[in-house]
């Protein structure tokens, strides 16, 4: 044995021994250690943050002055009842359909590509993840702008629309019996040919800015998947249609759920987009509230509709972690 | 997932993968070659000119030193990546490693930023900043305008949150027994943090820096209600550019822009393969 020998409990010097009080010290040590850690970023995020958002909240309940500016000593809903008034229902309700419809093109045009990628190799996979990623990571205003150019007058969406005779194909659906062709659908078709500063620009550059946040959600979603259960329902007899929408469908709903928000929420508060493709003539809920900011110069309102748009978030976002988005 | 589905399904799914990267790039491609138009319509081919380069160049409200929107939109970003980038990791260590009193709120509050309307937080930044304005001047004697250094504030407020999720996330899947393994090595906290978590943050760190960078360089809505009459970013600059009536050189600007976005996403793909690197030697 020489001079080895197995060190017991009593050898260990009284200082070094852990005892249960040195724990707990070593506890507190650590909790103190980890709140200092935090302790800058803290102060920051109370300072420049949270402070900010509860002046926006109390805002929404003041009162505005006859020279536009904000009376903090008359409390009152006042900027929350004037949601019921007619013109800014509409507003709501114009932002919540665009903002729908966006969602809903998304989807369907990034759930194939998604499931594409799926069944590729490995490498050929990941290069088409950089190249969806691009475009996302892509200086947001410019990429709006390029739309901008696209569709100007006498630009490359208008020669092409007309080289192609788009103009007597849409007087042609026009004429056609309403119960083939509906008015709503006329209303977006008579935009086709000349689309800039209407609502039809304003979805293709909402579609366009935010695709890759449904993209990859799905991807991943899909990813996922055992490949074997869409095999297995193929070799019970389900057709395609059946294992799309009783296997696939379902397994991938966290992607569809966690993509869905991902879009619905910035198409809902977006500002630039509608302001460089509407032209501001798609009145919408984002370029509503700057304008309470600054030509109508009405805060409370404007605080009340900044908070109703936050609400919406935050459920939409409460949403995305139930759907399992923070594992995606 | 394996490949199922029929032949001519699958060269669907190719046409359509290859229709959506067209509407990826496309637009994109248009404005470079467009940029180099002759034409004084926007959209408009009419032979090859670096006219609106030059007429870029000369644009003292965009290139002049120290107070161009370059330069404004150069020092933002800097300044706001390096303090958010501290801050942020900071508070990434903190929550990854550490348990303490509030921290779930701490979470909370750091997720906010990242998912708040810009449009919501620029109106914040505009109350806030106009209230503290007042508040100065009448209760602590001192004047000071929007500018610079309002800015600079409200991009560290997005940024901290940026940052430390993706250093979070680098955190989150490293081996914590490393830096065990270290302490029990007699390695005091500090040189556990310097030798151990650092090198193997490292690429965390390095993409939130970079993250923060191009966030800071793309924003337009939340800079806006920040700025002042007396400094203005490139986007804000281009933003009511845009509004007030379209001409080549915009899309000049744009171009410029876009290199510099380009820039920034070959350095992240440079980082993330550098991240690939540090894992396969650890």
């Amino acid at each position: 044995m020489g001079g080895w020998r197995r060190v017991t409990a009593i050898d260990i010097p009284e200082a070094d021994r852990v005892t249960p009080e040195f724990e707990a010290l070593a506890q507190r040590q650590a909790r103190r250690r980890g709140f200092l850690l935090a302790l800058p970023a803290w102060i920051y995020l109370i300072v420049f943050f949270a402070v900010p958002f509860g002046i926006v909240v109390v805002y929404s309940f003041a009162t505005r002055t006859s020279r536009g500016g904000v009376a903090l000593s008359d409390w009152n809903l006042a900027s929350y009842e004037r949601l019921g008034e007619e013109l800014v229902r509409n507003v709501l309700i114009r932002s919540l359909g665009l903002a729908l419809l966006t969602t809903v093109i998304c989807l369907v045009v990034a759930y194939p590509f998604a499931y594409f990628m799926t069944t590729l190799s490995a490498r050929v996979r990941n290069l088409m993840l950089v190249f969806v990623m691009i475009p996302f990571w892509t200086n947001f205003l410019v990429r709006n702008y390029a739309w901008r150019l696209i569709l100007a007058e006498d630009g490359p969406w208008n020669t092409t629309a007309e080289a192609f005779g788009i103009d007597t194909v849409i007087d042609w659906i026009i004429d056609l019996p309403g119960w083939i062709a509906p008015d709503f659908l006329v209303g977006w078709l008579v935009d086709v040919p000349e689309p800039l500063f209407t609502k039809l620009a304003v979805i293709l550059g909402l579609v366009y800015s935010f695709l890759p946040f449904m993209i990859l959600p799905l991807y991943a979603s899909i990813e996922r998947i055992d490949g074997a259960l869409l095999e297995a329902s193929r070799d019970l007899y389900a057709n395609a249609r059946q294992s799309f929408v009783r296997v696939l469908l379902p397994l991938s709903m966290p992607g569809v759920v966690a993509g869905s928000i991902l879009v619905f929420v910035p198409s809902l508060g977006a500002y630039v987009t509608p302001d460089i493709l509407g032209g501001g003539k798609e009145v919408l809920l984002g370029s509503y509230i700057v304008t309470q900011f600054g030509t109508a110069r009405n805060f409370p309102f404007g605080a009340s509709l900044s908070v109703v748009l936050m609400v919406v978030m935050l459920t939409a976002t409460i949403g995305y972690f139930r759907s399992g988005g923070r594992n995606l | 997932m394996t490949a199922t589905g029929t032949r001519t399904g699958r060269r669907m799914l190719g046409v359509h993968a290859a229709a959506v990267y067209g509407f990826f790039y496309a637009p994109i491609l248009l404005l470079v070659v467009f940029s180099f138009s002759g034409d004084r319509l926007v959209g408009q081919w009419g032979g090859f000119t670096l006219d609106w380069y030059r007429e870029f160049l000369d644009n003292e409200q965009l290139t002049a030193f120290h107070d161009g929107a370059i330069w404004t939109s150069l020092k933002v970003a800097a300044v706001s990546t390096v303090v958010s980038v501290v801050l942020g990791t900071l508070a990434a260590l903190s929550l990854e490693r550490f348990r303490f009193r509030g921290q779930r709120v701490f979470d909370a509050l750091l997720y906010l930023p990242i998912i708040i309307p810009d449009v919501t937080m620029g109106i914040m930044m505009l109350i806030f900043f106009s209230e503290a304005i007042t508040f100065a001047d009448t209760y602590l004697g001192f004047e000071f305008a929007k500018g610079l250094q309002t800015i600079i504030i409200s991009h560290i407020a997005f940024n901290i949150s940026f940052v430390s999720v993706v250093v979070r996330a680098r955190l989150a899947g490293m081996d914590d027994r490393l830096e065990e393994a270290a302490m029990d090595l007699y390695a005091t906290r500090w040189q556990t943090f310097t030798h151990v978590t650092f090198p193997q943050i490292l690429p965390g760190i390095l993409g939130g820096a970079l993250l923060a960078l191009t966030l800071s360089l793309d924003d337009v809505v939340v800079t806006q209600f920040s700025a002042g009459p007396g400094a203005t970013t490139l986007p804000v600059f281009v933003f009511s550019l845009i509004r007030k009536g379209v001409t080549p050189m915009i899309n000049a600007v744009s171009v410029v822009m876009l290199v510099a976005s380009l820039v920034l996403i070959a350095m992240m793909l440079l980082a993330d393969g550098l991240r690939a690197e540090a894992d396969e030697t650890a």
